[in-house]
């Protein structure tokens, strides 16, 4: 009985995973001549950072004349190297992907470059030692982001005497942006032993986690003065955390996060927030240059950045209105 | 006193408690801030309800030899809809048809199962893939975020010190339990769970009564679903609800009731409940390191199981050579069901 059980259900997941595999159905091959192909692997829609993301690559791609095959790995690595193999079996022109983890994409990446498809990373790098795996990386220096937020704690308690308290809700654990926003940052404000971290947990980068990694920080913890939010959703989460606690969040703790979305900015501007380090997701057009010149043959830089800036309260109240994302 | 089907749960649950008071002594903390009850313990009680809410549904099913996986996409679901609804209308009617699309997809559930005879797992699959999409596309794949006070007031309000989403998980908790206990309904389900075609042969419509628990399970997820995005004050179609199906199927059986259905505990699961959310408020409170969490929420949970079986107890009792006879557990409020 269970097992029956069990082999049904295996065969359901089968099933329905082999009907989201195949949903391209097309079989246009790409990169040589006409209009290009894309696959890209998205990692998920868990953030509002992310579904920018996401509706940027899709305007531009249409706007640049580039058939995209779109598929959304719900933050789970196996996911998208399943993805990444049905666009190899699809033989599209172009793979570009956002890993959602930093190891052990080589095999799938091996499998790509013996098919002979180029692929471009985005937003977030892969740990290899195998450069020649990829193209190209299309993203922001996380690194640079973590950075940027501890130099602003750095400038704001620069005359402060006692110690500084300070909490932070990391990004997924494993993924690259957590990893490089906690060493840019820890860089920082190792400088000076008056700043400490009392407090540093996984928030999965999502507003539900965010909120309740906050409330125990605010049990376990008799003072915080800071807050680093490795992204916008897990500091808006923890806005309601800390009013519940009786504080009053941009005054009795500065919170500091990385990504600038419309929610974050409008918190920022509304004085919830001190400081948004941003994270541009807009890199669509960016990549679809890239993957014409990548698809035509042309040589691309290893490395290429996209445009990002930082926000203090008067810039969110002056950014805000004409905010996308 | 270890005989009683509430003993090994309770046991386990105030075990991970003293724990948690033995590393930090600060755990137990409850004030009075803003004028309601401010604390650890009282945050789990906020933060399970959900979990408590699902579980109460989740048990009834288990009762009838089913399974729901859908749950975790009906609060997606569920969450999406009101949220959506907000921007234009009022909280009464964002909230009416968000349950009400709830105690569809339950319908639908209970149709596939009692109706077509589907495999639960498999019939309930398909919504826990499906309502997730539907939830998304609900909300355009963007976090809907919302302001209206009352109903950021769910999950955020107090009344009487005590967080209004525990009360309501609560409220739904006692009304189920004077429900199927007070009248024959419960005994009817523990038949239907324990021989489905002899309930039928002697008389009872087993069928309407599956359909009628995935429909309460159902509504359950829809409450828990308004609960949760209520507190993150906003509709997370790809977030809200994620793997909760497990925790719910886990607090179900850490509460004592069988998944071959039959005999069930409601006060088991809610205890059950309890405890998975004190495990996850125990991580954050220890600030065990993100890496470590998982691997410690499984060590627990395994202990847990372990302590709860008859066999492995009677093998522990066996190897300190006190060879006892195997432990009848006795039921005097409940009436045996042959199967």
């Amino acid at each position: 009985m269970v097992r029956t059980r069990v082999a049904l259900l295996v065969a359901g997941v089968l099933g329905l995973s082999m009907v989201t595999g195949c949903g391209g159905g097309s079989t246009a091959a790409g990169g040589g001549g006409g209009a290009v192909t894309l696959g890209f692997a998205q990692v998920g829609a868990e953030s509002g950072w992310r579904t920018a993301n996401t509706k940027s690559i899709q305007d531009s791609a249409k706007d640049a004349g580039i058939t995209l095959k779109f598929s959304d790995a719900q933050q789970k690595q196996a996911n998208q190297i399943q993805a990444i193999r049905s666009y190899i079996q699809q033989h599209v022109g172009v793979i570009a992907f956002s890993p959602v983890v930093e190891t052990g994409w080589d095999t799938v990446l091996k499998e790509a470059k013996t098919a002979g498809i180029p692929v471009i990373l985005t937003d977030r790098a892969i740990d290899s030692t195998d450069t020649t795996l990829y193209k190209s990386f299309l993203g922001s220096d996380f690194v640079n982001e973590g950075k940027e937020a501890g130099d602003w704690v750095a400038k704001e308690y620069g005359s402060a005497t006692g110690p500084v308290n300070i909490a932070v809700l990391e990004g997924t654990t494993g993924s690259a942006p957590a990893n490089d926003r906690s060493k840019g940052f820890n860089d920082v404000i190792k400088a000076d032993p008056k700043f400490k971290v009392v407090a540093s947990q996984d928030g999965d980068f999502t507003r539900a986690q965010g909120k309740q990694v906050m409330e125990s920080f605010l049990k376990s913890q008799s003072k915080i003065d800071v807050l680093f939010a490795q992204n916008d959703d897990m500091g808006l989460g923890a806005l309601d955390a800390i009013k519940a606690a009786g504080l009053t969040p941009g005054k009795d703790i500065k919170i500091v996060t990385v990504d600038g979305t419309h929610d974050g900015l409008q918190a920022l501007a509304d004085g919830k927030f001190n400081y948004v380090v941003e994270c541009n997701p807009l890199l669509g057009p960016q990549l679809m240059d890239l993957v014409k010149k990548v698809a035509a043959g042309q040589s691309v830089p290893n490395r290429i950045l996209t445009k990002e800036t930082a926000f203090d309260q008067a810039a969110a109240k002056a950014a805000l209105p004409s905010r996308q994302y | 006193m270890t005989g009683h089907r509430l003993f090994w749960p309770s046991a386990a649950l105030i075990a991970l408690l003293l724990g948690n008071l033995v590393v930090s002594p600060r755990f137990f903390a409850v004030e009075i801030r803003d004028g309601h009850l401010y604390g650890n313990l009282i945050d789990i009680l906020r933060n399970g309800s959900p979990l408590i809410l699902i579980a109460v549904g989740m048990t009834l099913v288990i009762a009838t030899r089913g399974i729901d996986l859908s749950v975790g996409a009906v609060v997606a679901v569920s969450g999406a809809v009101a949220c959506v609804q907000l921007a234009g209308a009022n909280v009464v009617v964002s909230v009416a048809l968000a349950l009400g699309l709830c105690l569809v997809l339950g319908a639908w559930n209970g149709w596939l199962v009692a109706g077509l005879k589907i495999q639960p797992i498999v019939a309930t699959l398909i919504l826990m893939v499906a309502g997730r999409g539907l939830a998304q596309l609900i909300t355009g794949g963007q976090i809907v975020t919302v302001t209206n006070g009352p109903f950021l007031a769910i999950a955020g309000g107090y009344l009487l010190t005590l967080p209004l989403s525990f009360l309501i998980a609560m409220a739904v908790y006692a009304l189920t339990s004077l429900i199927v206990r007070r009248s024959a309904l419960g005994m009817v389900l523990e038949s239907v769970g324990g021989n489905p075609e002899a309930s039928r042969l002697s008389g009872l419509r087993s069928g309407r009564l599956i359909w009628l628990c995935y429909v309460f399970s159902g509504l359950c997820a829809g409450v828990a679903g308004l609960i949760i995005s209520s507190n993150v004050t906003g509709a997370d179609g790809n977030n809200a609800g994620l793997w909760i199906e497990l925790d719910a199927i886990l607090a179900v059986v850490i509460g004592g009731t069988q998944l071959t259905g039959g005999r069930f505990s409601l006060g088991g699961t809610v205890i059950g409940a309890l405890l998975i959310q004190t495990l996850t408020t125990t991580v954050y409170a220890l600030g065990i390191p993100s890496q470590e969490t998982l691997l410690f929420k499984a060590v627990v949970v395994t202990v847990v199981c372990l302590v709860q079986s008859p066999a492995f107890r009677a093998k522990l009792a066996g190897r300190r050579r006190r060879p006892r006879p195997t432990a009848v557990q006795t039921r005097s409020d409940q009436v045996e069901v042959a199967s």
